[in-house]
């Protein structure tokens, strides 16, 4: 019999931490089956962010180091510019990206480095218990917003894939989700080009996850699901952004 | 023999190149020599200084506090620096910008005008101040304005040697 | 023996002098009295091959560092007082990671925003870590153009040979300052000699390699620390390095670091010409801190002299050092004053 379906080798056979639900499992595995299916293990360089994610390394089976909270992109910078042959990506969330690390995301953007990036969107900081990130809803509660976000104290949801669209050194932006089996197919397909544009030289390129925390949004996973159809993809379009 | 000095003027005078040259030539005659310039805030608004030292031996702090010699080429450095010039020290004043009722000074930029190029006030000093202080040889200098030349520019080599020489010839004349 | 000296800046120095030891990335931020530094770079790393970024901060600077280590090259960055702290964290991650690194900076006064004018007042952050966390940096103190060119191949050698920060501390003026410069052949340790096996290169062949410094499992993170202070400890062994100056019958000692070392030098040697009993012993190496230079001092010396460009900060190490054996005096100028060669002598002799 022929086998058709197998794990990933970039994938060590380790059960995760991240809690029922959590999108972080099924996006490790998806750019697991990705380095497989481009052949580049042996030259993949990870970054793994501060946030839920920092143990990623745990997780994927080739060369990985931790950044600061915010400086993945540094980091990355500077391995590619000095090991342009090996392939580099950052897989980070939405504080770390979007908050603490805007500087680095806007810079490394700006000068279209020749990068994949994983930007995990759910709207929470996980590790920390669920504060406010720089991506949190309207009127969406989280410890340090226990009456809902509101525009006049703490601003809107800071939309990143928009704002880095505007800069001319990127190359490839596209946002996506993982609450359906068709989204998380159009996930993996982005996130191939992402890598795919690296291997071709062509320059910066994003993909926006937008992924659930079932756990700091207080409702069951199934929920957490219709929650990102629902509601988070109004203030998040789906689709390709640049 | 340690000699101490301050160059002073505007941007755009050839202050700091002055005191390179003169910390060049002192190497290539293997003498201890520090040069220090001006920097950052301090410069803006159009000042311009740097503190040379050349001395026999190890030299300790670049900073000049008391100078042996002040080369001072426009009128609001001669304030700025008078009283800090040490007793007997030689004031070597640019007399076509700055005026001081004791020292007489050499027109400096008015010989550089003569001899066509603004810029080589700053060699027609260097000539002055080294005819009066005999400390450096003419031939090393000469070798240094043909290395600091820009290789683009050779003409400009021919020019600065004109002015030296002609800085030492103000001192010659005038005593 | 003319032709081989340039006129070099100490800026320009630390650059030329990384670049001969083999730096392969920089990445750097400007802020004066470094920004020669960063401009030698800019123009020659690129000449020769070599990574150069103007970073969008200090913070993605010492992380960019951090990444180019990480990935098995020679990296450094270098800034002044302000952006010194700014670096902090990253140098704590690196000390986390054990990423071998160096730092130059070109002190100036503070604190805040300070001024531009040399100091020495950040040797406490330089010496006792700066960061976060348990660790130290290797801090080495040049006192002229010629050793901020020589010292940087120690700086890369001893980074390499430890997995460690090494902090290469100048100031305003020695960055600031043209002196005469020898370029010599590099005399430093092949850098073949330093094997890189836990570095990023991809993991053909081997397995994945790691780097990290976040262990949360049960008593993980203490055992690093415990290998850690080994390390630290074998550092404090083998390369404390001091000059001394007429130890053999000095009445009087001063100590000083630096610029203020070259200062009290030409002090010493006066007084010295005029029969005066005075030594002088100058720390290289600021942490480890050269504690043996302190243990067989004269029998007829009574006092030691601590002199610095800051309110005192390298006297607390004197102090221990000597463990109350000697009175210290101290000298001491801040927020950009330097003590000048009248003044030492003076303090000298109201000691004496």
């Amino acid at each position: 019999m022929k086998k058709i379906f197998s794990h990933p080798v970039s994938l060590r056979k380790t059960s995760t931490h991240y809690c029922p639900g959590c999108g972080h499992g099924l996006c490790h595995r998806l750019v697991a089956e990705i380095i497989d299916e481009l052949g580049i293990r042996e030259k993949t360089i990870a970054i793994a962010p501060v946030g839920c994610a920092v143990l990623a390394y745990d997780y994927w089976d080739f060369d990985c180091t931790e950044a600061a909270h915010g400086r993945a992109l540094a980091v990355a910078t500077a391995i590619k510019r000095v090991r342009p042959e090996n392939i580099v990506f950052t897989y980070q969330g939405d504080g770390d990206l979007a908050a603490i690390g805007t500087n680095e995301t806007i810079h490394t953007a700006n000068r279209g480095e020749n990068l994949t990036v994983i930007f995990i969107n759910n709207a929470v900081y996980g590790m920390t218990g669920g504060q406010m990130a720089p991506t949190t809803l309207l009127g969406q509660k989280t410890t340090t917003t226990p009456l809902g976000r509101q525009a006049n104290l703490q601003g809107f949801p800071l939309k990143v894939s928009e704002l880095l669209s505007q800069l001319p050194a990127v190359k490839y932006i596209e946002r996506v989700s993982l609450h359906s089996p068709q989204e998380v197919i159009k996930a993996k397909k982005a996130i191939k080009q992402a890598f795919q544009n690296q291997l071709d030289n062509q320059g910066f390129s994003l993909v926006e996850v937008l992924s659930a925390c079932p756990t700091y949004w207080g409702m069951p996973a199934h929920k957490a699901m219709s929650w990102i159809k629902e509601v988070m993809i109004k203030e998040f379009p789906l689709g390709r952004i640049k | 023999m340690t000699e101490r000095i301050i160059i002073a003027g505007a941007g755009g005078q050839g202050i700091m190149l002055l005191g390179k040259v003169l910390a060049e030539a002192a190497m290539l005659e293997n003498k201890f020599v520090t040069w220090l310039p001006a920097y950052g805030a301090e410069v803006r608004g159009g000042k311009a200084f740097c503190m040379v030292i050349i001395s026999d031996k190890e030299i300790g702090s670049p900073y000049i506090s008391k100078a042996d010699s002040l080369i001072i080429m426009n009128e609001p450095s001669l304030h700025h620096f008078k009283n800090r010039l040490r007793e007997k020290g030689f004031l070597v004043l640019n007399s076509s910008l700055a005026k001081d009722a004791l020292v007489p000074g050499y027109p400096f930029t008015d010989v550089a005008l003569k001899l066509g190029n603004l810029k080589v006030a700053n060699m027609v000093a260097l000539g002055s101040y080294l005819a009066l202080k005999n400390m450096l040889s003419r031939e090393t200098i000469s070798e240094v304005i043909k290395k600091m030349a820009p290789k683009d520019k050779p003409e400009l080599i021919e020019i600065n040697q004109k002015a030296f020489i002609a800085g030492g010839d103000l001192v010659k004349k005038n005593g | 023996m003319k032709a081989n000296k340039i006129l070099m800046s100490g800026n320009e120095a630390f650059g030329e002098g990384a670049i001969q030891a083999g730096c392969q990335f920089y990445a750097g931020y400007p802020i004066t009295p470094q920004n020669e530094l960063i401009a030698y770079m800019a123009r020659h790393m690129p000449e020769r091959n070599k990574v150069f970024i103007q970073a969008e901060s200090e913070l993605a600077a010492i992380n960019m560092v951090f990444g180019a280590s990480a990935a098995g090259m020679r990296a450094m960055t270098s800034s002044s007082s302000p952006g010194i702290s700014l670096k902090q964290e990253g140098i704590s991650y690196m000390a986390g990671s054990q990423l071998p690194g160096v730092i130059v900076n070109v002190m100036r006064g503070g604190p805040g925003l300070g001024n531009i004018s040399p100091s020495q007042s950040d040797y406490f952050q330089a010496t006792r870590g700066g960061g976060h966390g348990d660790y130290h940096s290797i801090v080495i103190a040049p006192a002229s153009v010629q050793e901020a060119y020589d010292f940087m191949g120690l700086a890369f050698d001893l980074a390499d040979k430890y997995r460690n920060t090494v902090i290469v501390l100048g100031d305003g003026i020695l960055g600031q300052m043209m002196e005469p410069l020898r370029l010599s052949a590099a005399n430093q340790t092949p850098q073949t000699e330093y094997q890189k096996p836990w570095a990023l290169t991809g993991c053909k062949g081997r397995k994945p390699n790691i780097i990290r410094s976040l262990y949360l499992g049960d008593g993980v993170l203490e055992a690093l620390n415990v290998s850690l202070q080994k390390k630290y400890q074998l550092i404090q062994q083998e390369e404390a390095r001091y000059e001394g100056l007429f130890l053999d019958d000095a009445e009087i000692i001063l100590v000083a670091y630096g610029t203020m070392s070259r200062i009290s030098k030409v002090v010493v040697n006066n007084l010295r010409d005029k029969g005066k009993k005075i030594g002088m012993i100058r720390p290289i190496t600021l942490w480890p801190f050269p504690k043996k230079a302190f243990s067989g001092l004269p029998a007829m010396c009574s006092k030691l002299l601590v002199v610095e460009m800051s309110c005192g900060q390298m006297v607390e190490d004197v102090r221990l050092s000597v463990n109350g054996k000697y009175p210290v005096e101290f000298l001491g100028r801040a927020g950009g004053g330097v003590p000048a060669e009248e003044e030492i002598i003076e303090k000298i002799e109201s000691i004496l």
